[in-house]
Protein backbone atom coordinates (compact mmCIF):
# COMPACT_ATOMS: atom_id res chain seq x y z
CA UNK A 1 0.00 0.00 0.00
CA UNK A 2 2.80 2.35 0.93
CA UNK A 3 4.70 1.57 -2.26
CA UNK A 4 1.59 2.38 -4.33
CA UNK A 5 1.15 5.77 -2.71
CA UNK A 6 4.86 6.44 -3.13
CA UNK A 7 4.56 5.54 -6.80
CA UNK A 8 1.55 7.82 -7.23
CA UNK A 9 3.45 10.61 -5.52
CA UNK A 10 6.50 10.05 -7.71
CA UNK A 11 4.41 10.05 -10.90
CA UNK A 12 2.47 13.15 -9.97
CA UNK A 13 5.67 14.94 -8.94
CA UNK A 14 7.47 14.13 -12.20
CA UNK A 15 6.66 17.37 -13.99
CA UNK A 16 8.86 18.70 -16.74
CA UNK A 17 11.12 21.56 -15.77
CA UNK A 18 9.58 24.99 -16.15
CA UNK A 19 5.95 23.83 -16.12
CA UNK A 20 3.54 26.48 -14.94
CA UNK A 21 1.16 25.79 -12.07
CA UNK A 22 -1.80 25.27 -14.44
CA UNK A 23 0.19 22.84 -16.58
CA UNK A 24 1.35 20.98 -13.50
CA UNK A 25 -2.26 20.72 -12.32
CA UNK A 26 -3.33 19.42 -15.73
CA UNK A 27 -0.58 16.81 -15.75
CA UNK A 28 -1.44 15.68 -12.23
CA UNK A 29 -5.16 15.52 -13.13
CA UNK A 30 -4.54 13.48 -16.26
CA UNK A 31 -2.16 11.07 -14.51
CA UNK A 32 -4.37 10.50 -11.52
CA UNK A 33 -7.51 10.25 -13.64
CA UNK A 34 -5.94 7.46 -15.69
CA UNK A 35 -4.73 5.77 -12.53
CA UNK A 36 -8.15 6.05 -10.89
CA UNK A 37 -9.98 4.49 -13.82
CA UNK A 38 -7.35 1.79 -14.26
CA UNK A 39 -7.56 0.75 -10.62
CA UNK A 40 -11.36 0.89 -10.65
CA UNK A 41 -11.53 -1.40 -13.68
CA UNK A 42 -9.46 -4.26 -12.19
CA UNK A 43 -12.03 -5.64 -9.75
CA UNK A 44 -15.11 -5.47 -11.99
CA UNK A 45 -13.09 -6.98 -14.85
CA UNK A 46 -12.24 -10.03 -12.75
CA UNK A 47 -15.79 -10.14 -11.40
CA UNK A 48 -17.53 -10.00 -14.79
CA UNK A 49 -15.13 -12.54 -16.26
CA UNK A 50 -15.82 -14.98 -13.43
CA UNK A 51 -19.57 -14.28 -13.51
CA UNK A 52 -20.00 -14.80 -17.26
CA UNK A 53 -17.72 -17.85 -17.20
CA UNK A 54 -19.81 -19.49 -14.52
CA UNK A 55 -23.02 -18.55 -16.35
CA UNK A 56 -21.77 -20.12 -19.58
CA UNK A 57 -20.91 -23.25 -17.65
CA UNK A 58 -24.37 -23.32 -16.08
CA UNK A 59 -26.02 -22.82 -19.48
CA UNK A 60 -23.89 -25.56 -21.04
CA UNK A 61 -24.77 -27.99 -18.28
CA UNK A 62 -28.46 -27.13 -18.25
CA UNK A 63 -29.54 -25.61 -21.58
CA UNK A 64 -33.22 -25.65 -20.55
CA UNK A 65 -32.44 -23.15 -17.76
CA UNK A 66 -30.55 -20.84 -20.15
CA UNK A 67 -33.17 -18.08 -20.11
CA UNK A 68 -33.27 -17.83 -16.35
CA UNK A 69 -29.47 -17.97 -16.07
CA UNK A 70 -29.15 -15.24 -18.69
CA UNK A 71 -31.50 -12.87 -16.85
CA UNK A 72 -29.65 -13.45 -13.59
CA UNK A 73 -26.34 -13.00 -15.41
CA UNK A 74 -27.38 -9.57 -16.72
CA UNK A 75 -28.48 -8.59 -13.21
CA UNK A 76 -25.12 -9.65 -11.81
CA UNK A 77 -23.24 -7.83 -14.55
CA UNK A 78 -25.24 -4.68 -13.84
CA UNK A 79 -24.30 -4.80 -10.17
CA UNK A 80 -20.66 -5.67 -10.83
CA UNK A 81 -19.96 -3.08 -13.48
CA UNK A 82 -21.45 -0.29 -11.35
CA UNK A 83 -18.09 0.07 -9.59
CA UNK A 84 -16.20 0.39 -12.86
CA UNK A 85 -18.71 2.99 -14.04
CA UNK A 86 -18.29 5.00 -10.86
CA UNK A 87 -14.55 4.84 -11.57
CA UNK A 88 -15.26 6.19 -15.05
CA UNK A 89 -17.29 9.04 -13.58
CA UNK A 90 -14.39 9.83 -11.24
CA UNK A 91 -12.13 9.86 -14.30
CA UNK A 92 -14.40 12.38 -16.02
CA UNK A 93 -14.58 14.51 -12.87
CA UNK A 94 -10.80 14.52 -12.38
CA UNK A 95 -9.93 15.06 -16.02
CA UNK A 96 -12.50 17.54 -17.22
CA UNK A 97 -14.07 19.32 -14.26
CA UNK B 1 10.04 -3.55 -37.74
CA UNK B 2 10.58 -1.09 -40.57
CA UNK B 3 6.89 -0.25 -40.57
CA UNK B 4 6.95 0.38 -36.83
CA UNK B 5 9.95 2.66 -37.27
CA UNK B 6 8.15 4.64 -39.98
CA UNK B 7 5.07 4.81 -37.79
CA UNK B 8 6.93 6.18 -34.80
CA UNK B 9 8.78 8.64 -37.05
CA UNK B 10 5.56 10.03 -38.46
CA UNK B 11 4.05 10.07 -34.96
CA UNK B 12 6.98 12.23 -33.89
CA UNK B 13 6.42 14.48 -36.93
CA UNK B 14 2.72 14.73 -36.09
CA UNK B 15 3.53 15.60 -32.48
CA UNK B 16 6.16 18.15 -33.54
CA UNK B 17 3.67 19.99 -35.74
CA UNK B 18 2.02 21.07 -32.54
CA UNK B 19 -0.86 23.48 -32.99
CA UNK B 20 -0.81 23.15 -36.77
CA UNK B 21 -1.48 19.42 -36.90
CA UNK B 22 -2.01 16.53 -34.56
CA UNK B 23 -5.19 15.18 -33.10
CA UNK B 24 -7.56 17.85 -31.89
CA UNK B 25 -9.81 16.13 -29.43
CA UNK B 26 -12.75 18.38 -28.63
CA UNK B 27 -13.13 19.40 -24.97
CA UNK B 28 -15.85 17.53 -23.12
CA UNK B 29 -18.13 20.58 -23.17
CA UNK B 30 -18.27 20.50 -26.96
CA UNK B 31 -19.50 16.93 -27.16
CA UNK B 32 -22.16 16.86 -24.43
CA UNK B 33 -23.28 20.46 -23.94
CA UNK B 34 -25.74 21.82 -26.46
CA UNK B 35 -26.76 25.46 -26.79
CA UNK B 36 -30.39 26.13 -25.98
CA UNK B 37 -32.70 26.72 -28.92
CA UNK B 38 -34.74 29.10 -26.77
CA UNK B 39 -35.05 30.07 -23.14
CA UNK B 40 -31.30 30.05 -22.51
CA UNK B 41 -30.53 30.05 -18.79
CA UNK B 42 -34.17 29.60 -17.81
CA UNK B 43 -35.63 26.45 -16.33
CA UNK B 44 -37.65 25.94 -19.53
CA UNK B 45 -34.57 26.09 -21.74
CA UNK B 46 -34.95 23.69 -24.64
CA UNK B 47 -31.98 22.14 -26.42
CA UNK B 48 -31.09 19.02 -28.39
CA UNK B 49 -31.37 16.79 -25.32
CA UNK B 50 -34.88 18.08 -24.67
CA UNK B 51 -35.84 17.48 -28.30
CA UNK B 52 -34.47 13.91 -28.22
CA UNK B 53 -36.24 13.19 -24.93
CA UNK B 54 -39.47 14.53 -26.44
CA UNK B 55 -39.07 12.26 -29.48
CA UNK B 56 -38.24 9.33 -27.18
CA UNK B 57 -41.48 9.99 -25.33
CA UNK B 58 -43.71 10.54 -28.38
CA UNK B 59 -42.48 7.80 -30.73
CA UNK B 60 -43.19 4.76 -28.49
CA UNK B 61 -46.48 6.34 -27.41
CA UNK B 62 -47.65 6.75 -31.01
CA UNK B 63 -46.35 3.29 -31.89
CA UNK B 64 -48.21 1.52 -29.09
CA UNK B 65 -51.31 3.67 -29.64
CA UNK B 66 -51.47 2.78 -33.34
CA UNK B 67 -50.80 -0.88 -32.57
CA UNK B 68 -53.31 -1.15 -29.76
CA UNK B 69 -55.97 1.24 -31.02
CA UNK B 70 -57.65 -1.28 -33.30
CA UNK B 71 -56.46 -4.50 -31.68
CA UNK B 72 -57.71 -7.54 -33.54
CA UNK B 73 -57.82 -11.21 -32.62
CA UNK B 74 -55.61 -11.98 -35.60
CA UNK B 75 -52.87 -9.35 -35.24
CA UNK B 76 -51.63 -7.31 -38.16
CA UNK B 77 -47.97 -6.46 -38.73
CA UNK B 78 -47.81 -3.51 -36.34
CA UNK B 79 -49.81 -5.26 -33.64
CA UNK B 80 -47.55 -8.30 -33.97
CA UNK B 81 -44.43 -6.22 -33.29
CA UNK B 82 -46.05 -4.45 -30.34
CA UNK B 83 -47.29 -7.71 -28.88
CA UNK B 84 -43.88 -9.35 -29.09
CA UNK B 85 -42.34 -6.27 -27.44
CA UNK B 86 -44.79 -6.47 -24.55
CA UNK B 87 -44.37 -10.23 -24.40
CA UNK B 88 -40.61 -9.69 -24.07
CA UNK B 89 -41.10 -7.34 -21.12
CA UNK B 90 -43.51 -9.83 -19.56
CA UNK B 91 -41.34 -12.91 -20.00
CA UNK B 92 -37.91 -11.38 -19.39
CA UNK B 93 -38.60 -8.67 -16.81
CA UNK B 94 -41.91 -8.90 -14.97
CA UNK B 95 -42.32 -12.65 -14.41
CA UNK B 96 -38.73 -13.48 -13.31
CA UNK B 97 -38.26 -10.33 -11.21
CA UNK B 98 -41.66 -9.76 -9.58
CA UNK B 99 -43.89 -12.74 -10.33
CA UNK B 100 -47.46 -13.08 -11.62
CA UNK B 101 -48.77 -10.36 -9.29
CA UNK B 102 -46.38 -7.87 -10.90
CA UNK B 103 -48.38 -7.71 -14.12
CA UNK B 104 -49.96 -4.43 -13.03
CA UNK B 105 -46.52 -2.79 -13.26
CA UNK B 106 -46.06 -3.99 -16.85
CA UNK B 107 -47.28 -0.74 -18.49
CA UNK B 108 -44.91 1.36 -16.40
CA UNK B 109 -41.91 -0.90 -17.02
CA UNK B 110 -42.66 -1.08 -20.76
CA UNK B 111 -42.96 2.69 -21.01
CA UNK B 112 -39.74 3.13 -19.02
CA UNK B 113 -37.79 0.67 -21.15
CA UNK B 114 -38.94 2.10 -24.48
CA UNK B 115 -38.38 5.69 -23.41
CA UNK B 116 -34.81 4.87 -22.39
CA UNK B 117 -34.18 2.72 -25.45
CA UNK B 118 -35.33 5.28 -28.01
CA UNK B 119 -33.39 8.00 -26.15
CA UNK B 120 -30.29 5.82 -26.22
CA UNK B 121 -30.68 4.92 -29.89
CA UNK B 122 -30.04 8.53 -30.86
CA UNK B 123 -26.42 7.80 -30.01
CA UNK B 124 -26.07 5.91 -33.31
CA UNK B 125 -28.74 7.62 -35.42
CA UNK B 126 -26.97 9.83 -37.97
CA UNK B 127 -27.42 13.62 -37.72
CA UNK B 128 -28.37 13.23 -34.04
CA UNK B 129 -25.41 11.28 -32.60
CA UNK B 130 -26.20 12.18 -29.02
CA UNK B 131 -27.76 9.82 -26.49
CA UNK B 132 -30.34 11.68 -24.41
CA UNK B 133 -29.19 9.77 -21.33
CA UNK B 134 -25.58 10.94 -21.56
CA UNK B 135 -26.64 13.92 -19.44
CA UNK B 136 -27.22 13.15 -15.78
CA UNK B 137 -30.62 14.88 -15.48
CA UNK B 138 -32.62 12.29 -17.42
CA UNK B 139 -31.26 9.17 -15.68
CA UNK B 140 -31.46 10.93 -12.29
CA UNK B 141 -35.15 11.70 -12.79
CA UNK B 142 -35.84 8.14 -13.95
CA UNK B 143 -34.01 6.75 -10.93
CA UNK B 144 -36.00 9.03 -8.62
CA UNK B 145 -39.14 7.70 -10.28
CA UNK B 146 -37.97 4.16 -9.59
CA UNK B 147 -37.20 5.07 -5.95
CA UNK B 148 -40.63 6.62 -5.42
CA UNK B 149 -42.19 3.64 -7.16
CA UNK B 150 -40.61 0.89 -5.07
CA UNK B 151 -40.92 2.70 -1.76
CA UNK B 152 -44.54 3.51 -2.60
CA UNK B 153 -45.28 -0.09 -3.56
CA UNK B 154 -43.69 -1.33 -0.34
CA UNK B 155 -45.63 1.10 1.84
CA UNK B 156 -48.89 0.47 0.00
CA UNK B 157 -48.78 -3.32 0.11
CA UNK B 158 -46.93 -3.99 3.35
CA UNK B 159 -47.45 -0.79 5.32
CA UNK B 160 -44.92 0.02 8.01
CA UNK B 161 -43.94 -3.64 8.00
CA UNK B 162 -42.03 -2.80 4.77
CA UNK B 163 -39.91 -0.19 6.55
CA UNK B 164 -39.29 -2.58 9.43
CA UNK B 165 -38.15 -5.33 7.04
CA UNK B 166 -36.00 -2.90 5.06
CA UNK B 167 -34.32 -1.26 8.05
CA UNK B 168 -34.19 -4.17 10.50
CA UNK B 169 -33.71 -7.34 8.43
CA UNK B 170 -34.88 -10.38 10.39
CA UNK B 171 -32.43 -12.99 11.62
CA UNK B 172 -29.73 -10.52 12.70
CA UNK B 173 -28.57 -10.37 16.34
CA UNK B 174 -29.99 -7.27 18.03
CA UNK B 175 -26.60 -5.74 18.84
CA UNK B 176 -25.61 -5.85 15.19
CA UNK B 177 -28.47 -3.51 14.19
CA UNK B 178 -26.16 -0.62 15.14
CA UNK B 179 -24.11 -1.52 12.06
CA UNK B 180 -26.73 -3.16 9.85
CA UNK B 181 -29.43 -0.47 9.94
CA UNK B 182 -27.27 2.43 8.66
CA UNK B 183 -25.90 0.17 5.94
CA UNK B 184 -29.41 -0.86 4.94
CA UNK B 185 -30.62 2.76 4.87
CA UNK B 186 -27.67 3.69 2.67
CA UNK B 187 -27.94 0.74 0.32
CA UNK B 188 -31.71 0.76 -0.12
CA UNK B 189 -32.63 4.41 -0.27
CA UNK B 190 -29.42 6.03 -1.49
CA UNK B 191 -27.17 3.63 -3.35
CA UNK B 192 -29.99 1.91 -5.27
CA UNK B 193 -31.24 5.02 -7.12
CA UNK B 194 -27.72 6.44 -7.37
CA UNK B 195 -26.30 3.33 -9.00
CA UNK B 196 -29.35 3.05 -11.28
CA UNK B 197 -28.77 6.58 -12.54
CA UNK B 198 -24.98 6.35 -12.76
CA UNK B 199 -25.10 3.00 -14.59
CA UNK B 200 -27.24 4.39 -17.40
CA UNK B 201 -25.52 7.77 -17.52
CA UNK B 202 -21.93 6.48 -17.47
CA UNK B 203 -22.59 3.75 -20.02
CA UNK B 204 -24.10 6.17 -22.51
CA UNK B 205 -21.47 8.87 -21.88
CA UNK B 206 -18.66 6.32 -22.25
CA UNK B 207 -20.14 5.05 -25.51
CA UNK B 208 -20.54 8.59 -26.81
CA UNK B 209 -16.95 9.51 -25.95
CA UNK B 210 -15.74 6.27 -27.52
CA UNK B 211 -17.50 7.04 -30.80
CA UNK B 212 -16.26 10.65 -30.75
CA UNK B 213 -12.70 9.45 -30.13
CA UNK B 214 -12.66 7.07 -33.07
CA UNK B 215 -14.45 9.58 -35.34
CA UNK B 216 -11.90 12.28 -34.54
CA UNK B 217 -9.06 9.80 -34.99
CA UNK B 218 -10.37 8.60 -38.35
CA UNK B 219 -10.95 12.13 -39.66
CA UNK B 220 -7.51 13.29 -38.51
CA UNK B 221 -5.77 10.25 -39.96
CA UNK B 222 -7.48 10.46 -43.35
CA UNK B 223 -6.67 14.17 -43.58
CA UNK B 224 -3.01 13.71 -42.77
CA UNK B 225 -0.46 13.40 -45.57
CA UNK B 226 2.04 11.36 -43.57
CA UNK B 227 2.38 7.55 -43.85
CA UNK B 228 0.16 7.42 -40.77
CA UNK B 229 -2.78 7.42 -43.19
CA UNK B 230 -2.57 3.61 -43.24
CA UNK B 231 -3.61 3.63 -39.56
CA UNK B 232 -7.00 4.96 -40.68
CA UNK B 233 -7.56 1.47 -42.07
CA UNK B 234 -7.48 0.32 -38.45
CA UNK B 235 -9.42 3.12 -36.79
CA UNK B 236 -12.32 3.21 -39.25
CA UNK B 237 -13.30 -0.47 -38.79
CA UNK B 238 -13.05 0.14 -35.05
CA UNK B 239 -15.53 3.00 -35.43
CA UNK B 240 -17.93 0.73 -37.33
CA UNK B 241 -17.51 -2.07 -34.79
CA UNK B 242 -18.12 0.24 -31.83
CA UNK B 243 -21.21 1.66 -33.54
CA UNK B 244 -22.57 -1.88 -33.76
CA UNK B 245 -21.56 -2.44 -30.14
CA UNK B 246 -23.42 0.70 -29.08
CA UNK B 247 -26.59 -0.60 -30.76
CA UNK B 248 -26.37 -3.49 -28.30
CA UNK B 249 -25.45 -1.30 -25.31
CA UNK B 250 -28.36 1.07 -25.99
CA UNK B 251 -30.81 -1.80 -25.76
CA UNK B 252 -29.03 -3.59 -22.91
CA UNK B 253 -28.99 -0.50 -20.68
CA UNK B 254 -32.71 0.12 -21.24
CA UNK B 255 -33.38 -3.54 -20.46
CA UNK B 256 -31.23 -3.53 -17.33
CA UNK B 257 -32.79 -0.30 -16.06
CA UNK B 258 -36.29 -1.77 -16.37
CA UNK B 259 -35.13 -5.13 -14.97
CA UNK B 260 -33.53 -3.56 -11.89
CA UNK B 261 -36.60 -1.39 -11.29
CA UNK B 262 -38.67 -4.55 -11.45
CA UNK B 263 -36.32 -6.32 -9.04
CA UNK B 264 -36.60 -3.44 -6.56
CA UNK B 265 -40.39 -3.38 -6.89
CA UNK B 266 -40.41 -7.15 -6.41
CA UNK B 267 -38.32 -6.91 -3.25
CA UNK B 268 -40.70 -4.26 -1.89
CA UNK B 269 -43.73 -6.35 -2.79
CA UNK B 270 -42.40 -9.56 -1.24
CA UNK B 271 -39.99 -8.36 1.46
CA UNK B 272 -39.43 -11.78 2.98
CA UNK B 273 -37.63 -13.08 -0.13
Amino acid sequence: MNSISTAVHTISQAFPEGATAAEAKGIAAATNAGLAYGLAAIGPAIGIGYLVGQSVQAMARQPEAAGQVQTTMFLGIAFTEALALIGFVVFILLKFV
Amino acid sequence: MLGLQALSDSLAVLAAEGEGGGVHFPPIDHIVKWPAAFGDGQFWAFNKIGLISLIAMVVPAIFFFLAGNKAKLIPGKLQNVAESAIDFVEQQIVLPAIGPDGMRYLPMLTAMMFFIWVGNMFEVIPTAHMPANARMAGPAMLALLALVMFVGVGLKHNGLHYLKEALFPPGVPVALYIIVTPIEILSTFLIRPFSLAVRLFANMLAGHILLVTFSVLTITLTNTLSPLIVAAALSFPMLVAFTAFEFMVAFLQAFIFALLTAVYIGSALHPSH
